[in-house]
């Protein structure tokens, strides 16, 4: 482990120094320093299709490019999602000892796969998203007004996590005075012990039973009540998921709460960075609130808040000119997909305005497409008009700090200074 | 040209032209018709451009082929039915001169 996290501190230090081969974009100290762009950078010049054949997650391909991304994406009859095979990041489910094995549908095929996302995806359509609006908004309204003005607050701790746990509370309708826990299981089930967050894998399954615990006593109060339209009375009700084996249950509700915890927080606290590495661009939004429209897809553009997703060829394919073997491992690199040019104009610019925001890669494409993206620009939309509403700037006062991981692109915090309008 | 009928939820009915060999999203989305986005660029990856083909018009339009990616897509928008189509996937020919599509209540 030392000779690893030796070479990975080495690696970070000149992207061009290093030969093509021993690239390995994996590695999560990249991400933590946010230089990890530079290697994308060259990797989309070099070797958009780029085969990495040593790293502590095995070999791997990387694909770096949007319209490779895209292929591969919507390929899921030939790349597979499948946990048992390795499932959806470049670190191999069911990889460590000690964790537990979890079952979720972002890692299954078809059939189950389309099943069970049947089952939940009704909370999170539009119809029930005009439902949650107003609540979402007035607790939106209430975390910013109960800011201090002109001193230096931490808006991750503050706003990002406190609004994407007030959501998933609402949509789980789970007990408000307890919903710190979901902020906490959301954080431990990304987590490994090299983040600090838990200590070791034993803790981490120790606190996701408790999670499952829990859970389960909600589910047993409301499998009788008929007509909740919360989650987990869906999933309670519907014969898709009625029956569910234990890790399944644990892996499907700990898919819901990351899904829609970790991504839009970090996006909420992405956005208030990027308008302040741009002041022209804030100075835009602040003339016209308008543009919080458009200004939302291209937050989730420019933070890309999974940086990757990992699928495991079935057969033998090709992609971008290269042979991969059935077998393989490729991970679609949606980070650096969001920054290729020959697909993006300006892509290396955060433009709040561009004619065609929605075409990015952060929610991935094909059946397995974010199933909350909606909800994610809900609250995002929310939050920046409310803001907008309130404060005339807020203003990055201090350096951010990112998440040692190379899946969840993380901002832990961000120290801000409000102004008043 | 070829003209489409686009009626929103609310009944209100837009006509628009659209060249030859587009597709019934570009008709859309070249004309700002609401309640189509599109976000994958039209390559039947995402369906955010879900509408309902009038009934009238499905035998010429023709269904999704079955276990295809877009009927694989359909099954997860809101409010599909028999007659579901994706319109990236509609190519405007001839023979659809005066088709009429139908929005969904909501697509965002």
């Amino acid at each position: 482990m030392a000779t690893v996290a030796a070479q990975e501190t080495v690696q970070y230090k000149s992207v061009d120094s290093i030969p093509l081969g021993e690239i390995n974009v994996a590695n999560p100290h990249l991400f933590q320093n946010d230089t990890v762009g530079e290697y994308f950078a060259r990797l989309r010049r070099e070797d958009p299709v780029h085969y990495c054949a040593e790293s502590r997650f095995g070999p791997y391909w990387s694909v770096t490019k949007f319209n490779d991304i895209m292929a591969v994406d919507t390929n899921h009859k030939v790349f597979s999602s499948e946990a048992k095979l390795g499932g959806i990041a470049v670190q191999d489910m069911h990889s460590v000892e000690g964790a537990l094995e979890l079952e979720m549908f972002i890692a299954m095929d078809q059939p189950k796969h389309d099943q069970q996302r049947k089952a939940v995806s009704p909370v999170v359509a539009p119809s029930n998203l005009l439902l949650l609006e107003p609540t979402i908004r007035e607790r939106a309204g209430a975390i910013l007004d109960s800011l201090p003005v002109g001193e230096e607050i931490d808006w991750v701790k503050l706003v990002s996590v406190e609004l994407t746990t007030m959501t998933l509370a609402t949509i789980f309708d789970f007990p408000w005075d307890e919903r710190a826990k979901l902020t906490r299981w959301s954080d431990v089930t990304t987590a490994s012990p090299e983040t600090g967050i838990v200590e070791s894998f034993e803790q981490r399954r120790a606190e996701l039973i408790e999670c499952a615990m829990y859970f389960k006593g909600l589910w047993d109060e409301r499998i009788n009540k008929p007509g909740g339209n919360d989650l987990i009375s869906m999933m309670a009700q519907s014969p898709a998921t009625r029956d569910m084996p234990f890790l399944e249950f644990l892996g499907n509700l700990l898919l819901l709460i990351v899904g829609g915890n970790d991504t839009t927080r970090n996006s909420i606290s992405g956005g208030v960075l990027a308008l302040n590495q741009n002041p022209g661009e804030y100075q835009k939004l602040r003339e016209n609130p308008a543009l919080v429209a458009s200004m939302v897809p291209e937050i989730i553009r420019w933070q890309t808040p999974l940086t990757h997703m990992r699928r495991t060829a079935l057969a033998d394919a090709e992609i971008g000119g290269k042979a991969i073997k059935k077998g393989d491992k490729v991970v679609m690199w949606y980070l650096s997909g969001n920054r290729d040019e020959s697909v993006i104009e300006r892509a290396d610019e955060f433009i709040i305005d561009r004619k065609n925001p929605r075409h990015h890669l952060s929610f991935g494409f094909g059946i397995h497409r974010c199933m909350g993206n909606r909800l994610a620009e809900l609250q995002l939309r929310i939050i920046w008009e409310e803001i907008l509403k309130r404060y005339r700037l807020v203003e990055v006062v201090g350096e951010p700090e990112r998440l040692l991981s190379n899946l969840v692109r993380g901002i832990t915090r961000l120290p801000v200074k409000l102004h008043a309008l | 040209m070829i003209k489409v009928i686009f009626v929103s939820a609310d009944g209100s009915r837009r006509s628009v032209e659209i060249d030859e060999g587009l597709t019934a999203r570009e008709a859309a989305l070249f004309n700002n018709v609401p309640g189509i986005d599109g976000d994958c660029g039209g390559v039947c990856a995402c369906a955010t451009c879900h509408v309902h083909v009038d009934h009238a018009w499905i035998n010429q339009v023709g269904l999704p082929e079955e276990g295809g990616m877009e009927d694989d897509l359909i099954q997860f928008a809101e409010g599909a039915t028999e007659t579901s189509r994706l319109a990236c996937q509609i190519p405007m020919i001839p023979a659809l001169d005066g088709l009429v599509l139908h929005l969904p209540k909501l697509q965002h």
